[in-house]
């Protein structure tokens, strides 16, 4: 297929363009198959706008008399109007705005087309592989393997090739549990607390049935994670009588009997298009800038948006109490185990492993807890809080995720080594990207579309030095340990970097901000300076001691 | 004296507490821990008492004070609970001014320091600051001996055409003789804030001294001829206020006048709705939705909001119009402070400075006799008297720091520490309703002023954001008022509920390096001071040497034979970045995790790390 049949017209002149809180441009339109682009053409200081269809959440046109008016709001809750004159112009641009930011094929995307305008000095796809995990974890334990029982995708269609297993189970008892585990999903490992060798285990339920299906080979696989004698904890993202539901589907839950060393701890996490309509809600509020106090509050609280992230933190921090105060494996699952259970082991492991603070590490774990243990980001992330799509597999997990590692920045904000910027960048990649990163909804896909050697990935231009400088917290100070945050309704916030971003003048914020960080660097500067003239000085003298 | 003591968490559902011996002093409530922690609680701090039915580990006593700490202690024996606690009933109830800290407390200050200390703000100044005296605006001595009006100050500013029957006049017409007065000038656009009480208009009467007296503010501004008056009250209750022979200025009878109500509630909505705020955030086990829903019932955001929209308007009149603006409320000593205040405080970039500040409550809340005494219960009174009104000024300045992180030199521990002064009757500023009071109680003499005290410690005061060119003299400062912008002040509500801080304080870390800069600079400068010292002799001797004999090695290349590690310039930083309060026994989960455990028993608790398998 061709762009070009799709762009009706290409150019429109004397457009204006209005963003919030910037003054009103005027300028010229330019349609190409992957960018809106706008530019001021003014001599003296032109200013261009580059949006990527795939950006663009919904359109709306509207018409007083011949000029038109296109809104276009973006999956990075951006909204922009264009003022068009000429209806046909109007109407020609809106729909292949619309036909264009709405693309069916994967590989119609523009990460594959995307040629980057830098030199790669570290290839992404390749920079965070198990294998090299596997490694580092190799050196404090040899209770673990790599298993490439799904090779080929085979056993486990949403798991990568390799998988990190215990030792004592092998690929054929992998095989039968994976037919126990919705979706072949087998319980991994997820992280290992090296403090204490404990585990995080995560997986899908089992399906058990109504009858009260068992499988030895899996209460094999996860009993060989506990210590003699010592219990682990089952935290299971749904309330009771949702698992118990789950059997009549043939799904359900670890059963006592069968189980007798594990307990089981329902801790809800909402789910899909609960999450979506919360998202919506919240994003409605904010950009209503009318709303008085008590209609704002309203507003907010029946979003529930925060309510979610204080849930999510509670059964982060549960599972990473059972494991650092407990000193108790932990398994960790919802249903499909694609959703709630990465968000809570993630956010575990932001809590108990300082190195997940690092801007590595945290690359690290969204690549490894998000991308490899599929997430399904094709779909989640297809639309973001303007689209009228309403489909159910569309969910804000990722962005949820995201604010509750903010959450958690924001009461440690010394302990990260990553700003709110790179959160944000996360964010607005994960719905609208160059790269080919957060494309597909597994590895089996990524694989099959080729991605690796067809597309760029994030990674290889955010761990580029110049990209990466932006995303450094200044403040940052190793800090090894664990970090626990407060969850009470007090102590959290309304992610304004995200929400408000777009909503009111941030210049003062900003401002603020510079200054915080010309004082860091100050300091690093004036502490450089006062040790290099004491060394100064201490060499004249010991220099006038020597001739002495 | 009381031994073996607990203090409870009040946030925590599984009791944890700590152990300590709890003293009673003469002015404190002082509590030991057995780790040598000590909680101080000053007896004027202390809002209620409260004693708990007894349980099986003592006596349970609950104490509120009004710096919003909450302390809630365990006595093992009832008996010396009832002592304790009649005997904080009777030291937590003063009756007389003489018997309140500040007239025993005593800084080791000599007089003329106490002196001092009282003259470090002298609101003459500020007037001539302002640039007043001048051809439209005179010190009137009308109120010299606090006969028109008690509860103003003695020296007030007036346009220059209220000649004494007018003042006079006007004063018989509004309520508590508190007539139309100077409150601030704005020197570029010559015009005026001024406050007042509401008339007494009841439903038709007028006072054409009073009517002269506003024509002559009007006429006191050559930049614009109309002013505004502004009536902070909600319509309804200035409405009501004239069948009580009050009431609100009739446009009709007052020439070029643009008359606008606000909207502000009175102190009563004001001290119900900070009551159901407190009630709301001091709950167990809260949820987001019912600490959203009980923000949205006591209302308290919406009032803060309503104060500072109201400061806005008045702002913007003023520096937008060159409109001279006139506010008053019912007797012109809550609302109108707070808007007076706030107001100047956009207007005048001085107010934003520590010692600005400062002046400003002076100015607009203790000279125009807000009563602290009765607004903070100073002594036992009416209850029904008491209202956060300056706590919410407070906040309102707060909620512009955050807006403007860089406009003020202050920052938010300062505000606690007026907050904490305003209520602990420590200094004799708060002390009493107006200057009258003060000088019958001869403060001056027999107290200490705050002032000096928080000025000697500015540094801890200091915000390190601070960029004086920020806005220049008299730009005006526009915050966004959208209701999203204002939050609820945890520092201020729980300041003393450590577990809901951030653990790592990005701002005490950004004050203190910015501290350090300083340092490091003064170090730099003796450094370098000393280096250039050192390159002269050595000059000089190098000079000799080559004079007398072949060139020895360069200096510098020689490496020194012990040289010394380089050690952090200033060790500090490390401290700063301690982790308050990061154990999981402190937060909430673990009590999620045992509520949750009571729904379904077969299911572990986790508790201070310590499991109870309850199957």
């Amino acid at each position: 297929m061709e762009f070009a049949e799709l762009i009706k017209t290409p150019r429109a002149d004397n457009v204006a363009l209005h963003r919030p809180f910037r003054a009103a441009l005027e300028g010229t339109l330019c349609l190409t198959g992957h960018h809106l682009i706008f530019s001021s053409r003014r001599r003296d200081k032109a200013e261009e706008l580059w949006l990527l269809h795939s950006d663009i959440d919904s359109v709306e046109k509207r018409f007083v008399g011949s000029l038109g008016t296109i809104i276009i709001k973006c999956k990075d809750l951006r909204i922009i109007q264009l003022d068009i004159p000429g209806m046909e112009e109007c109407l020609n641009i809106a729909s292949s705005i619309e036909a264009l930011s709405t693309l069916d094929s994967v590989t119609l995307m523009y990460p594959f087309f995307y040629r980057p305008m830098f030199e790669v000095l570290e290839d992404g796809w390749s920079s965070f592989l198990l294998e090299q995990e596997f490694e580092l974890l190799s050196s404090v334990t040899n209770e673990w393997r790599l298993s490439c029982v799904n090779k080929e995708f085979s056993v486990c269609p949403s798991y990568p090739p390799v998988v990190i297993v215990p030792k004592c189970v092998d690929d054929e008892a992998l095989r039968k549990v994976a037919l126990f585990r919705h979706g072949g999903r087998f319980p991994v490992l997820s992280y290992y607390h090296k403090k204490n060798g404990m585990a995080m285990l995560r997986s899908s339920q089992p399906l058990t049935g109504t009858n009260g299906r068992r499988c030895k080979e899996d209460e094999k696989l996860i009993n060989a994670t506990l210590r003699s004698g010592r219990r682990g904890f089952v935290i299971d993202t749904r309330p009771l009588g949702v698992a118990q539901q789950a059997r009549a589907k043939g799904g359900g839950f670890e059963q006592e009997i069968h189980y007798p060393q594990w307990r089981r701890i329902h801790k809800y996490i909402e789910r899909f298009n609960i999450l979506q309509e919360s998202f919506i809600k919240l994003v409605e509020a904010c950009n209503d800038q009318s709303h008085n106090m008590d209609r704002w509050l309203s507003k907010l609280e029946a979003s529930n948006w925060l309510t979610h992230i204080k849930e999510l933190l509670t059964a982060a921090c549960l599972a990473a109490q059972c494991i650092d105060r407990e000193g108790a494996s932990v398994l960790v699952h919802g249903s499909e185990g694609t959703d709630s259970t990465l968000q809570v082991t993630s956010l575990a492991q932001i809590i108990l492993d300082p190195r997940c603070r690092t801007i590595r590490g945290f690359e690290a774990l969204v690549v490894r807890e998000w991308l490899q243990a599929g997430h399904p980001f094709q779909q989640r992330c297809a639309q973001s809080a303007y689209s009228n799509s309403k489909q159910k597999w569309e969910a804000p997990v990722f962005l949820l995720f995201l604010e509750c590692v903010w959450q958690i920045h924001r009461q440690f904000p010394c302990s990260f080594e990553f700003n709110e910027h790179f959160l944000i960048m996360l964010f607005e990649h994960a719905y609208a990207s160059q790269f080919g990163t957060f494309l597909g909804n597994n590895e089996n896909e990524r694989a099959k579309l080729k991605l690796p050697q067809k597309t760029m990935s994030l990674w290889s231009w955010v761990n580029r030095p110049e990209e990466l400088s932006r995303f450094q917290n200044p403040l940052y100070e190793a800090n090894s340990l664990v970090i626990w945050p407060s969850v009470a309704p007090q102590s959290l916030q309304l992610w304004e970097g995200v929400f408000l971003r777009w909503n009111r003048p941030s210049k003062f914020l900003e401002e603020a901000e510079e200054e915080r960080i010309h004082i860091i660097k100050y300091n690093k500067e004036l502490q450089a300076k006062v040790n290099a003239l004491r060394r100064q000085l201490a060499e004249m003298e010991t220099g006038e001691r020597a001739r002495e | 004296q009381v031994e073996q003591v607990k203090l409870l968490d009040r946030f925590s559902t599984s009791n944890k507490s700590l152990t300590g011996t709890l003293y009673l002093t003469a002015t404190h409530l002082l509590f030991i821990d057995s780790s040598q922690r000590e909680t101080w609680i000053l007896h004027h701090h202390i809002a209620a008492v409260e004693k708990l039915p007894l349980t099986t580990s003592g006596c349970p006593l609950v104490i509120q004070c009004k710096n919003f700490r909450i302390v809630h202690f365990v006595v093992p024996r009832e008996r010396d609970c009832h002592d304790i606690y009649n005997s904080l009933l009777q030291l937590s109830r003063t009756a007389k001014y003489e018997e309140l800290y500040a007239f025993s407390y005593n800084p080791k200050q000599n007089e003329s320091e106490q002196v001092k200390g009282w003259q470090l703000i002298d609101l003459a100044e500020e007037y001539k600051r302002m640039g007043v005296p001048n051809a439209y605006w005179q010190l009137s001595d009308a109120n010299r001996d606090y006969k028109i009006c008690e509860t103003y100050p003695r020296e007030l500013y007036v346009p220059r055409t209220a000649s004494k029957p007018i003042i006079v006049g006007s004063s018989k017409f509004r309520s508590k003789g508190r007539f139309p007065v100077l409150s601030y000038y704005h020197k570029n656009k010559e015009a005026a804030i001024c406050r007042c009480s509401q008339p007494l208009s009841g439903f038709s009467a007028r006072c054409l001294e009073d009517e002269h007296m506003l024509q002559a503010i009007s006429k006191a501004n050559p930049s614009n001829r109309y002013m505004y008056v502004m009536d902070t009250r909600p319509k309804l209750n200035a409405m009501a206020n004239r069948a009580a022979g009050k009431g609100y200025e009739n446009e009709d009878n007052y020439s070029n006048i643009r008359f606008q109500f606000v909207g502000i509630e009175n102190i009563h909505v004001m001290r119900s709705s900070l009551q159901k705020l407190l009630e709301v955030s001091g709950t167990r086990g809260l949820s987001v939705n019912d600490f959203l829903s009980g923000l949205e019932n006591s209302g308290w955001l919406r009032h803060v909001k309503a104060v500072l929209d109201a400061a806005v308007f008045l702002a913007k009149a003023i520096a937008v119009e060159s409109a001279s603006v006139l506010v008053h409320c019912s007797d012109g000593w809550d609302r109108t402070s707070q808007v007076c205040s706030l107001g100047a405080l956009l207007l005048d970039s001085y107010y934003r400075t520590i010692k600005g500040f400062m002046v400003l409550i002076e100015k607009d809340w203790i000279s125009f006799g807000h009563k602290f005494s009765d607004r903070c219960c100073q002594l036992d009174g009416d209850p029904k008297e008491i209202s956060p009104v300056f706590t919410q000024f407070l906040e309102s300045v707060w909620n512009l720091t955050e807006q403007f992180p860089q406009a003020f030199e202050y920052n938010e521990a300062f505000l606690l520490q007026i907050h904490e002064h305003v209520h602990s009757c420590q200094f004799g500023n708060f002390l009493g309703n107006c200057q009258k009071e003060r000088e019958e109680l001869k403060l001056k003499e027999k107290t200490y002023s705050l002032w000096p005290f928080l000025l000697a410690e500015q540094k801890k005061y200091q915000n390190p954001l601070y960029n004086p060119d920020f806005s220049p003299e008299l730009t005006l400062l526009e915050p966004n008022t959208v209701s999203f912008n204002f939050k609820f002040w945890r520092n201020m509500y729980h300041q003393f509920d450590r577990s809901m801080h951030p653990r790592q304080s990005m701002f005490n870390l950004i004050m203190n390096t910015s501290e350090q800069n300083k340092q490091l600079e003064e170090d730099i400068k003796e450094l370098e001071a000393k280096i250039k010292q050192r390159n002269g002799q050595s000059d000089v001797v190098l000079g000799k040497e080559q004079a007398q004999t072949a060139p020895p090695a360069p200096v510098a290349l020689k490496s020194p034979p012990c040289f010394p590690k380089e050690q952090p310039a200033v060790p500090g930083t490390e401290a700063v970045r301690t982790i308050e309060g990061s154990n999981a026994a402190d937060n909430r989960y673990s009590d999620l995790v045992s509520e949750f455990s009571k729904a379904e028993p077969a299911v572990v608790s986790l508790e201070y790390g310590v499991a109870r398998m309850t199957c």
